[in-house]
Order: structure tokens, then C-alpha cells, then sequence
């Protein structure tokens, strides 16, 4: 599972594309703090592309997910392509960031990010543009997914999108006999040492998606730009919330033997821990209360080094194919970017497609705030935003 | 001459003069045979916690994660802060109250081996003693909190004999019974061997002298055991601080550990420089606890 790591990861990315949208008429430099991208290009912006893929140079090497390689799809690609596979899995967004330092050093090829990193990895010079006519199934993409602001600069792709998902309330049918319809039970006092949250500093931004809804007054507009008084009342909140915690979860298998053995009744999962606990038969279930949800989106980013630059062209290629995308939807619980992977994903495990949503309509994409970071620059063009590492700084402070 | 007639004994030749230059000069002998080691403790040892040390002092910029090499204070200034204070407080705490537990349990323990147990039984302890050290501590870990959470073996078990449940997984509580019990070999070797080591003769002195066994026990015994239970609780208490994985499987919503905080700072943070800055307190810690520990005699029975 890439549990933990993806909590820190998603945020980034979202909020950056459109930092830059606004920030990029500001000009001039950042001093210090939120580090910027304000009138910056990214480095390897005009890095040319090729035109056709040529052949495959006999290796391909990954940072990825765990569950993000396996072998029911690596395996058939390697035999297609005589590209062989080597995966290194990453903990968080942070460790593929330092990972791909310096455009993955002449080793690495490709990185799942999620989009929290994505623009830590395009501004800081190690990954590079790809031509988007070489990956078939782009033009299948739902359209969100097809150049969203947290891979694509400037008209500059930086990585072909890959799987996405929303971070749902898992609860226990037990506890509960009709669905929660607000994240406010994470926060009652009722379900004191039954609730569960990960334990990841991004968790302040599902705060803040609430606390958006339920006191309009902060006018927070959105979760991961975030001035002081609106972090601070954020973290107030769930400063408040850390006596009616259980356990902050690092790992989903924790999560899943908290609801598995009953000790938690309410709590804040990815959807695959539903899939896995639902599958033991055990009593949840989960839902996307009214206030809307968080979620992340991953995309295959290519490395400004990467030494096998065909076969990752042609992983890219393998990777967003309808089949691919099925099967790691359905393996790993979250929505394929392909439109196309649907039917194969019921055929995969019946009703798979409805069960991830991979068949909603557009507005139900837009109810989910992906994941970005958290930046000083806010997308109001001004410079008065919490960087992610006070978010980080803070999160300490609330589960320390 | 003698020395003539032992010369011409000798093998002629290049290796007879370098291995007689040698026996000449002890002092180059012994840093010849030294240097390897003696390099490879620099570099891979204390050149890796030189560079921890400097990266104390710098920052990362928080967007690219790269390291920015300006020297500041602020990593240190950050420690001393509330929360990081009352993680380093929890963590010492929870060390010594391993520690202390341990060694109560450890010393009737050893002393049974030692003194009491035939050969036989005595090597049926010490196997059962050890055999946990051959399963995976995350297996073990795992074990515990099969056992510790609700519905688990423990609730389970005291609701037959009419207890009723407990609900202590992922607690303090929790985190303390699983320490005491993966660390507790680590203080039984020790302590059986200051045990063992104490003569027969001294405790047949005492009983002549008029010593009660309370007596003996307190002013023979427990003194001449002290190195064993400080040598152990070396093992303990350091190996508790530095514990990362307990805190994060059985532990709660108040247990983060000094180590949680410097695997938040490297893994999802990516601020090297505070976890350098932070991993440094144990280090700290573990030089004074040492140092006490040597004034105590500890070094002695190890």
C-alpha cells in the first residue's frame, strides 16, 4: 500500500497550477519562506521532445507506489517491449521528491507522483516535457485529467495522468444506521476514542474543506491556500479534535484492523480500505459527505535524465491502455483517468466501474479538491498563504 | 656475536627485513594492524555523524525539498519548543519506565537461573529466554496487538474468568507492556551474569555473620548484581529511545515517539536538517546515560 505516503503527496500538485496562473503576472522573485514559482519557467521547459519512440533500450526504472507495479501488467509489458522493470517503491511524495533530485540522477526513468509533488518535481528541474501524440489514450482521458494545472504548464505536459481518488468517511454500519452526511462526526465529542484519521499533515486541508462549509464566515475558498487566521482556526479545530482520536494511522492496514476488531467506529480512509474490510465482511462502509471530499490524482512524470527515455515513452504508452488502467483500478481501489478502462473494470470484478465512479459524470469530479501544496502564494495573487511546512510544523504540534 | 648467529638463521630476502623492521618497532606494528578497522569506524561511523551534525544546521528550501547551506540555529531553537519537549519527556519516561520494570522482572528471573535452577532447567530458560529473538520483532509486535485490542486475547481471556474487557490497545499502556516485553532478554543475559559471577563463599559469609536472607539480599547481592542490571538497562533504555516502529503500530494518538518525529521530518516533511538537529537529543541523552552508567561499574559485566 502507498499509504502514508500519499498523504503528504497529492496536495501538492493541485495547488500550484494555479499559483502559477496567478502568480505568473506578479514577476519578481520569492524570498525565502513558501519558496515560489511566482514568474518563474520551469527549468527544463524547453527541453525538446521526440517525435516518434524508438527502440526500447532493454530496461525501465520506476519510482512508484507500492501496488503501483505489479506483476499482472508489468510482466505482459516486459514481454511486448523487452523493456525489463525495475520498481523502487517510495514512502511519500517527499521521498520521491529527493529520490528524483537532480532529474533522477541518470537512473531513474519515470515517478507516480501524486499531486502534491508534481510541481516540487517540474520547478525543481527534474522532470521534463513529453509529447502528449505519443500516448494513444490520452485523448480518452476524462477531459479534467487530460492537462490539469498540477502536470501541464504552460501547454507543457510534464507527465501523462494516471489514477485518481477521492478520500472518503469509512464508518461502521454498526455505529451508524444511515450514512453520515458531514464530517462533523469526526469532530463530536459523541464518538470520543472511535475516530481515526490519517497521520498526515495534508489532513489539515479536509479541516479546512469542512470548516469551509460550516463557517462560511473564514471564507476559506480553498482547502490547501489557506491564510493565518483561516490555518489557525484549522488547526484550533483539530487541536480540539486530537482528544476523541484513537490513533492518527500511518499505514491503511492499521486503519483496517481498527474497524476490522471494532475499535473505531468513524473515520477518514481511501477507498481501498473500504474494498479490503468490505471484503472480509466486516460491518462499514463508506460515503462522501455533503461538504465534499479531498482526493489525490497520480501522474507518470519523465525524469530529466532518464536514460531509457523509449521505454518509459513506452510505459507511459502500456500504462494508460484501457486493460492497464482497469487493473490497477480495481487492484488498488482507486478511478482509472481512462474512460475506456470501465467495461474492463466490471469485467475485472462486477460492478467495479460504478463502485469507483469511474463512469460519474464530470460535476462529480469537480466536488473533489485534489490534493496540491500548500504554497505562500495564494491563487488571489498575494503572498500571505501557510507554506507546507508550517502545515507540517503544525500537524507535529497536534498529534505531538 | 649472538645477534650474527640469529640473524643467519632467518629467512633472507624483502620479508625478513620488513617483519624484523616490524618486530623492532612495536608502535608500527600495532598501527598497521589498526588502520583498516580503525579507518572504517572514521568514515562509515563518525564521518556519517559528522555530517548529521552539520546538516543540523541548515534548512531545506520547503519547495524543492534541496538542502539550503546557510548556517542557522533555528533546527535547535524549534526543538525547544512545547510539543517537541513533551515528545522528548514521553520518550525518555517510557524508556525508564521499561527500564525499571525489566529489572524487576529480570532479577528473580536471573537470580532463579543462576542460583536456584539445575543445569538442565537452567538451559531451558536461557532457551526460552532467547527463542523470541528469533522471530521477527514486527511479527511480535504484531502478536501484541492481536492480544492487546478490543475483542483481542487479553479482553477475551479476562472476560472468562469474569474481569471484563479491557480496551487498551493503542495506548501508553499498551506501548509500555510491548517494550518490557521485547526488550526483557536484553536485561536477563546481563543480570544472570552478575548473578552467576557472585562467589557462594560471600553469601555463606554473610549467613555466618548473622545475616537474614532480606539482609544478604540487600547488602550482598542486589550491590554485586548492580553492574548487570546497569549493563541491561543500557540495552533497555537505549533501545526504547530510539523505537519508532512500537509508538506507530501499538501506540495511540499521544504516543509519538522521537523517532516518529524525525520519520515525519525525513519521510513526509523532507526537512533532513530538523531530523538531523532532532536525532541528535538521543545521541545526547545516551552519552549521559552512559557516562553514569560507566561511574556505576557497568562496563565491567559486559
Amino acid at each position: 500500500m502507498n499509504t502514508w505516503a500519499r498523504g503528504g503527496t497529492l496536495l501538492a500538485a493541485a495547488s500550484t497550477a494555479l499559483l502559477i496562473a496567478a502568480c505568473g503576472s506578479s514577476g519578481g522573485g520569492t524570498s525565502g519562506g513558501g519558496g515560489g514559482t511566482a514568474g518563474l519557467a520551469p527549468p527544463t521547459a524547453n527541453t525538446p521532445v521526440p517525435s516518434s519512440v524508438g527502440k526500447g533500450e532493454g530496461k525501465l526504472n520506476l519510482i512508484a507506489w507500492e501496488g503501483y507495479a505489479q506483476p499482472q501488467w508489468v510482466k505482459p509489458f516486459e514481454q511486448a517491449t523487452g523493456c525489463q522493470v525495475s520498481a523502487k517503491y517510495a514512502g511519500s511524495s517527499s521521498e520521491m521528491v529527493s529520490l528524483m533530485a537532480g532529474g533522477g540522477g541518470g537512473q531513474y526513468d519515470l515517478v507516480s507522483a501524486s499531486g502534491d509533488a508534481d510541481l516540487r518535481l517540474i520547478y525543481g528541474g527534474d522532470v521534463k516535457p513529453v509529447n502528449i501524440n505519443l500516448i494513444r489514450s490520452w485523448k480518452d482521458f476524462h477531459p479534467f485529467l487530460q492537462s490539469p494545472s498540477f502536470n501541464t504548464i504552460a501547454g507543457k505536459h510534464y507527465g501523462v495522468s494516471y489514477e485518481f481518488g477521492p478520500n472518503v468517511l469509512l464508518y461502521s454500519t454498526k455505529a451508524f444506521s444511515a450514512a453520515p452526511t458531514s464530517w462533523s462526526v469526526l469532530y463530536d465529542s459523541k464518538y470520543s476514542g472511535q475516530i481515526t484519521v490519517p497521520n498526515n499533515p495534508i489532513q489539515i486541508a479536509d479541516a479546512a474543506l469542512y470548516l469551509s462549509k460550516t463557517q462560511p464566515s473564514l471564507g476559506i475558498t480553498d482547502p490547501y491556500e489557506l491564510t493565518t487566521a483561516q490555518f489557525n482556526a484549522t488547526v484550533s479545530l483539530l487541536t480540539q479534535e486530537k482528544p476523541l482520536i484513537k490513533k492518527y494511522w500511518d499505514l491503511a492496514s492499521q486503519e483496517i484492523s481498527l474497524f476490522q476488531s471494532g475499535t473505531t467506529a468513524v473515520g477518514a480512509a481511501w477507498p481501498y480500505q473500504t474494498n479490503t474490510l468490505q471484503a472480509a465482511k466486516a460491518p462499514v462502509a463508506d460515503t462522501i459527505p455533503s461538504e465534499g471530499a479531498t482526493g489525490w490524482a497520480d501522474t507518470w512524470m519523465l525524469a530529466a535524465k532518464a536514460p531509457h527515455p523509449n521505454c518509459a515513452y513506452k510505459w507511459m504508452q502500456w500504462a494508460t491502455t484501457p486493460k492497464v488502467q482497469a487493473e490497477q483500478a480495481v487492484y488498488f481501489g482507486e478511478t482509472p483517468a481512462n474512460k475506456l478502462a470501465c467495461p474492463i473494470m466490471d469485467q475485472e470484478q462486477s460492478g467495479a466501474c460504478a463502485a469507483y465512479h469511474a463512469d460519474a459524470p464530470e460535476a462529480y469530479f469537480q466536488t473533489i479538491k485534489f490534493w496540491k501544496t500548500p504554497l505562500a502564494q495564494c491563487g488571489n495573487g498575494k503572498n500571505d498563504c501557510v507554506p507546507f511546512q508550517q502545515w507540517v510544523s503544525a500537524w507535529n504540534q497536534i498529534t505531538g | 656475536m649472538t645477534s650474527t648467529v640469529v640473524r643467519e638463521d632467518r629467512p633472507a630476502g624483502r620479508t625478513a627485513q620488513v617483519s624484523a623492521a616490524l618486530w623492532r618497532r612495536g608502535w608500527l606494528r600495532a598501527v598497521l594492524t589498526l588502520s583498516p578497522p580503525l579507518a572504517w569506524f572514521l568514515v562509515i561511523y563518525l564521518a556519517s555523524l559528522a555530517v548529521m551534525l552539520v546538516t543540523a544546521f541548515w534548512t531545506v528550501n520547503p519547495f524543492t525539498n534541496a538542502l539550503v547551506h546557510s548556517w542557522t540555529l533555528s533546527n535547535f531553537q524549534q526543538i525547544f519548543t512545547g510539543t517537541y519537549l513533551a515528545v522528548i519527556a514521553r520518550t525518555v519516561a517510557m524508556a525508564a519506565l521499561v527500564t525499571v520494570t525489566d529489572a524487576i522482572l529480570a532479577l528473580p528471573f536471573g537470580y532463579f537461573m543462576a542460583r536456584v535452577a539445575s543445569t538442565r532447567t537452567r538451559q531451558l530458560l536461557f532457551t526460552a529466554v532467547l527463542l523470541p529473538l528469533w522471530a521477527s520483532y514486527l511479527a511480535r509486535v504484531y502478536a501484541w496487538i492481536v492480544i492487546l485490542q478490543k475483542g483481542g486475547t487479553l479482553s477475551w481471556a479476562l472476560a472468562k474468568i469474569g474481569i471484563g474487557g479491557v480496551n487498551i490497545g493503542y495506548t501508553n499502556v499498551a506501548m509500555w507492556l510491548v517494550f518490557s516485553y521485547i526488550w526483557l532478554p536484553f536485561m536477563i543475559v546481563p543480570v544472570y551474569g552478575a548473578l552467576e559471577r557472585i562467589p557462594d563463599s560471600l553469601l555463606e559469609a554473610s549467613g555466618d555473620l548473622g545475616a537474614r536472607n532480606w539482609r544478604t539480599l540487600r547488602s550482598v547481592l542486589l550491590p554485586l548484581a548492580l553492574p548487570g542490571v546497569v549493563a541491561g538497562s543500557i540495552f533497555t533504555f537505549s533501545l526504547t529511545l530510539g523505537d519508532f516502529i512500537t509508538p506507530l503500530l501499538v501506540g495511540g494518538a499521544n504516543s509519538n515517539f522521537i523517532g516518529n518525529i524525525i520519520y515525519s521530518n525525513l519521510g513526509t516533511a523532507g526537512n533532513l536538517p530538523f531530523a538531523a538537529a532532532l536525532a541528535l537529543v538521543p545521541i545526547v541523552i545516551m552519552i549521559v546515560y552512559l557516562l553514569g552508567a560507566r561511574a556505576l561499574g557497568a562496563f565491567e559485566s559486559l
